[in-house]
């Protein structure tokens, strides 16, 4: 974003070990993804980024391969603090959970097929698909900012849902050409309002 | 119980270079490229059981952090087959821990280097007008897209009679993570806490 208006103050890690456990707390507390938890911590109480910033960011950890909330971790972590940042920023979000999922595979054999362990897993499926799409919900209000304007952005969205959603395609066919096309879209809309500011 | 496996070097290697391969295909997340690392570790190696496959992913997703994880059980039991099971002490556990270093460093270790490197470049180029073009343009698309995963959960449960009670649990969670709130853990925690009761 080119001058962002910064209307209210953003936070930011104090310490390379405030990033590393703030992000192992973020990590254990993301059951069923991470996703929805780190936008509310980082975004909604910590405040080290507006919506806009998150959705931007994530953008691009999505597009990049790899696991996206590893590549968002080391994309944040490295913004404040370089390699080392990226690379504590990582480190919090797998040391703890590897170790809780270490445990749980141990654990796992004496209670996999008792009824309630299925019925936990059941319920907790459940809740997690409900946290993703609230998150996706609130992110909406995001797009207000976007050069794009509201009608183009709701028609790209739901073009995106429809081909991953309903007809299945692959996700990299989607991401290419929706993203193509916003991109092309955004480009020319940029191009439109610098062509303005220079006149103004 | 699988027979004992014994790698050798070249064998450890070629695992890291499978997953590194995979690393950088993987967009949209490493559950994408689950299916070829079955053919490989399953299929084609026998390293893996059937079982082991999907109770790697199923613990993964159950576990709190990043999905991603599945990949590190995956290699921890390549390793305890490698050794001789869980009933193999030390041996085992060192060689599980072995096959889960070489299966999450070449899952992560490809795909970050480039996403460090290109988003450092994107960084110092935001003012760019492609740059700005393409993170506007993505992101309608990568919040549809948290709403397509949403849907695609709720959708592996299809029989509406059956499974109407797990769609209102969806509904409400979506809705407190939206207009709430409400800490994350309390719904995960209440959503397991009525499926173990039987009541959904």
């Amino acid at each position: 974003m080119p001058s962002m208006p910064e209307q209210e103050a953003l936070n930011q890690p104090r310490s390379k070990t405030d990033l590393f456990i703030s992000f192992t707390l973020l990590a254990l507390q993301g059951f069923g993804g991470v996703l929805a938890v780190i936008q509310r911590e980082l975004v909604d109480k910590k405040r080290w980024m507006t919506r806009e910033q998150f959705v931007e960011e994530w953008a691009v950890a999505q597009v990049m391969p790899g696991p996206n909330v590893v590549n968002l971790s080391l994309m944040i972590g490295g913004r404040y603090f370089g390699l080392p940042g990226a690379l504590a920023g990582v480190a919090g979000m797998l040391a703890a959970p590897l170790v809780v999922v270490l445990l749980l595979a141990l654990a796992f054999g004496t209670v996999s097929d008792a009824a309630w362990a299925q019925g936990a897993l059941r319920g907790m499926g459940a809740v997690s698909a409900g946290l993703i799409a609230g998150t996706g919900i609130k992110l909406i209000v995001a797009l207000q900012a976007n050069p794009m304007r509201m009608p183009a952005c709701i028609a790209l969205a739901a073009l995106s849902f429809v081909g991953v959603a309903l007809l299945r395609l692959p996700l990299a066919w989607v991401l290419l050409a929706v993203g193509l096309l916003g991109m092309g879209w955004a480009w020319r809309q940029l191009a439109r309002q610098a062509a303005r500011g220079d006149r103004a | 119980m699988n027979p004992v496996l014994h790698l050798n070097t070249n064998e450890w290697l070629d695992m890291f270079q499978h997953f590194a391969s995979l690393s950088l295909l993987a967009v949209g997340g490493a559950i994408t490229t689950a299916p070829d690392m079955h053919r490989y570790l399953v299929d084609d190696m026998h390293w893996l059981s059937d079982t082991q496959f999907t109770s790697s992913i199923a613990l993964a997703q159950a576990a709190p952090g990043p999905n991603i994880l599945f990949v590190a059980l995956m290699g921890w039991n390549v390793g305890l087959n490698a050794g001789a099971g869980l009933g193999g002490g030390w041996m085992s556990a060192a060689l599980g821990g072995a096959g889960l270093l070489v299966a999450m460093l070449g899952i992560m270790l490809p795909s970050s280097v480039l996403t460090y490197t290109a988003t450092r470049w994107a960084h110092q180029h935001r003012q760019n007008i492609g740059i700005r073009a393409f993170k506007a343009g993505m992101a309608p698309t990568v919040i549809a897209l948290l709403l397509a995963t949403a849907w695609l959960l709720t959708a592996a449960h299809d029989q509406p009679g059956r499974d109407w009670p797990l769609y209102a649990l969806t509904i409400v969670a979506t809705v407190l993570v939206w207009r709430s709130k409400i800490h994350m853990l309390w719904l995960i925690g209440g959503g397991a806490l009525l499926g173990a009761l039987g009541w959904i």
